[in-house]
């Protein structure tokens, strides 16, 4: 039987993620074998069916593009997904707030359980997932003849970008009189995406304002980075929502990881614990971050952020 | 209109959980037990509609063992009006979790059915989806702002890229995230009262719904741990240590 991967992307723009389901996939296939195809829904994504054709290990991507799906919105996606699943074994999607949206509504229409942010691959129907913000990892198996399945991008490296698939378009499309897009407010930067920078620079409550956060934006200018927050900052309103890293943020695992003014919630530590290397400033050297830092300085950020902008800049 | 929420108990999120001896599961032996910290904010939401007389009652329900009680009779404390408890000591996984609060819907017909966006155990985010799938509601998932207007609820999610408002036709099933409410804490008098509100106990088998698993949870173990680093002394020798050591910049 085949797989299917439900593809992320956003502004006509596919998403890092995709790559890193396709690898979730290519694991699956070389137990199982059969194809792995790839759905794009949304409107006018015919760029996006054509990055997704590229992804390696693709067999077929299959594109509905209709106005219904514009925004992804649940309750379209989740029927369109059910009624092609049939066709296959396993449904992927990403762990992103759009795969979360749409997987378990699938899963339920099928009558299967969903198996969510899966980390590895143990065989075509085990899996493992953290739990309990990532201080235990579960190895889950599932009995059902689908599996509906969210991958954490983290833990599988993005397939390449030679392939060439073939591209076919998908007639189905489904009513929805139930919900409606009403408005949107994105972040716009032209800083790396936050779960697929190798480099990130977070502030915490201890930044003190959202202005003070400029501290970091000319430091992360020299690193390439992506700039994150921990809840606090988001709650405080120093910065979007989409900044947060944690358990119930954004996961991340770049090479560097510095977090500034950050104490270390095991809630934030679930999101940014697997970085290559970390870096934590804060003023109090018993902050619980300084626990999982290979470099921790114990200084006033204000004071230090400065020196390290000009320390980079040499 | 009458609301619904579903709560969880789980592991206080204060708790530092530790996989058990035999890899089976987390100690949960003398653990502080508390609300799922969604299902909290859940309550507040639903409270805060009656309030403000966007609904005329609300009633909590949860799917777990005896001791789940405590976790009702705190949504009764807050505010809800009355309360259900489908009893089981088994495992419940969030298919045949939505499936019991299908059935739940079905008898109450709410307006609006809340809950978390994601249970802090589990960390699975997938049971409102599911039950608006079995249920045939529209959702809205990952809530920072909620809005009823007459026979529409227009919903403010948090997603990737930012915000988004969706406009949903009622009834509806909404998960909350963290930043929708900052929930209240129990007076003593309204735990007190709590404990003469209604509090229905039913059995799965009452609402013929199977409690089976199709997921075998095999193995749970450690993960792994970071060793320790160091304290470096400025940002020159921290500079320095990125450059040369860690080769990361
Ligand atoms: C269900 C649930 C989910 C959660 N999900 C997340 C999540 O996804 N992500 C997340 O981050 N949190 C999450 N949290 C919250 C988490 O528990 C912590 O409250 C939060 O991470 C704290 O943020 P903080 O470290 O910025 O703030 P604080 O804990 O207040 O720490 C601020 C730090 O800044 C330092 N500091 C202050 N001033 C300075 C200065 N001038 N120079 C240097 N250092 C300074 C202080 O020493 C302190 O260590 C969640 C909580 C719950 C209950
Ligand atoms: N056993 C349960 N009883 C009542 N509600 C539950 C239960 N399990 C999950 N929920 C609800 O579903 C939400 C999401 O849980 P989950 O999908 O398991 O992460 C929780 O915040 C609760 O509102």
């Amino acid at each position: 039987m085949s797989i299917l991967i439900l593809a992320e992307h956003h502004d006509r723009q596919l998403a890092g993620a995709t790559a890193h389901v396709a690898a979730a996939a290519q694991e699956i296939k070389e137990i199982l074998g059969g194809d792995i195809d790839v759905l794009v829904a949304g409107e006018n994504v015919s760029v996006v069916a054509e990055a997704a054709a590229k992804l390696d290990g693709v067999a077929k991507v299959r594109v509905a593009d209709n106005a219904v799906y514009a925004h992804q919105l649940a309750e379209p996606m989740g029927a369109l997904l059910a009624e092609l699943a049939g066709d296959y074994s396993h449904v992927l999607g990403a762990a992103s707030t759009t795969g979360k949206n749409v997987l378990p509504r699938v899963a339920a229409l099928k009558d299967v359980s969903q198996i969510s942010e899966i980390l590895d691959v143990v065989d075509a129907d085990t899996f493992k997932r953290p739990i309990y913000a990532g201080n235990a990892i579960a190895t889950v198996k599932s009995s059902d003849p689908l599996k509906v399945i969210t991958v954490r991008s983290t833990g599988f490296d993005a397939v390449g970008e030679e392939g060439s698939a073939a591209i076919e378009s998908v007639e189905t499309v489904v009513e929805n009189s139930q919900s409606t897009f009403a408005k949107q407010a994105l972040a716009q930067n032209d800083r790396p995406e936050l779960s697929a920078a190798k480099v990130v620079i977070s502030g915490g409550r201890g930044m003190g304002s959202g202005e003070n956060f400029k501290l970091l934006e000319g430091i992360a200018d020299k690193l390439g980075a992506a700039i994150g927050a921990s809840r606090a900052a988001v709650d405080a309103g120093f910065v979007l929502n989409d900044m947060q890293v944690g358990q119930t943020g954004k996961i991340v695992a770049p090479e560097l990881y510095i977090a500034v003014g950050i104490s270390g919630a095991i809630q934030h530590l679930a999101g940014m614990k697997d970085s290559k290397v970390i870096v934590a400033i804060n003023k109090d050297e018993e902050a619980p971050i300084f626990q999982v830092a290979d470099y921790g300085l114990v200084a006033d950020l204000f004071e230090a952020l400065p020196v390290l902008q000009s320390a980079l800049s040499k | 209109m009458k609301i619904l929420v579903a709560v969880k108990r789980v592991v206080d999120a204060n708790v530092k959980v530790r996989v058990n001896g035999d890899n089976t599961g987390v100690e949960l032996a003398n653990v502080k037990m508390a609300m799922n910290p969604f299902c909290e904010i859940a309550v507040e939401e639903a409270v805060r509609l009656k309030e403000k007389g966007v609904a005329s009652e609300v009633v909590a329900v949860t799917i777990g063992p005896k001791a789940a009680q405590e976790q009702l009779r705190t949504a009764l404390a807050l505010g809800a009006d009355r309360a259900i408890h489908i009893q089981t000591e088994e495992h419940v996984e969030s298919l045949v979790v939505a499936k019991l609060l299908a059935t739940v819907v079905e008898a109450e017909q709410p307006g609006l059915t809340i809950l978390g966006k994601q249970a802090i155990d589990t960390d699975n985010n997938q049971t409102g989806q599911m039950l608006a799938a079995l249920t045939g509601m529209a959702q809205g998932t990952f809530a920072s702002e909620v809005k009823v207007d007459n026979d529409k609820v227009a919903v403010t999610r948090e997603i990737d890229g930012g915000l988004q408002t969706i406009e949903l036709i009622l009834p509806a099933v909404i998960t909350t995230d963290l930043r929708l409410n900052e929930p209240r804490y129990a007076k003593l008098p309204d735990i007190m009262k709590a404990k003469k509100k209604p509090l229905d106990v039913k059995w799965p088998t009452d609402l013929g719904v199977a409690v089976q698993s199709k997921l075998t949870l095999l193995k749970v173990e450690s993960p792994a741990e970071r060793k320790g680093g160091i304290k470096v002394g400025s940002v020159d020798e921290l500079v320095d240590k990125l450059k040369n050591e860690a080769k990361v910049i």
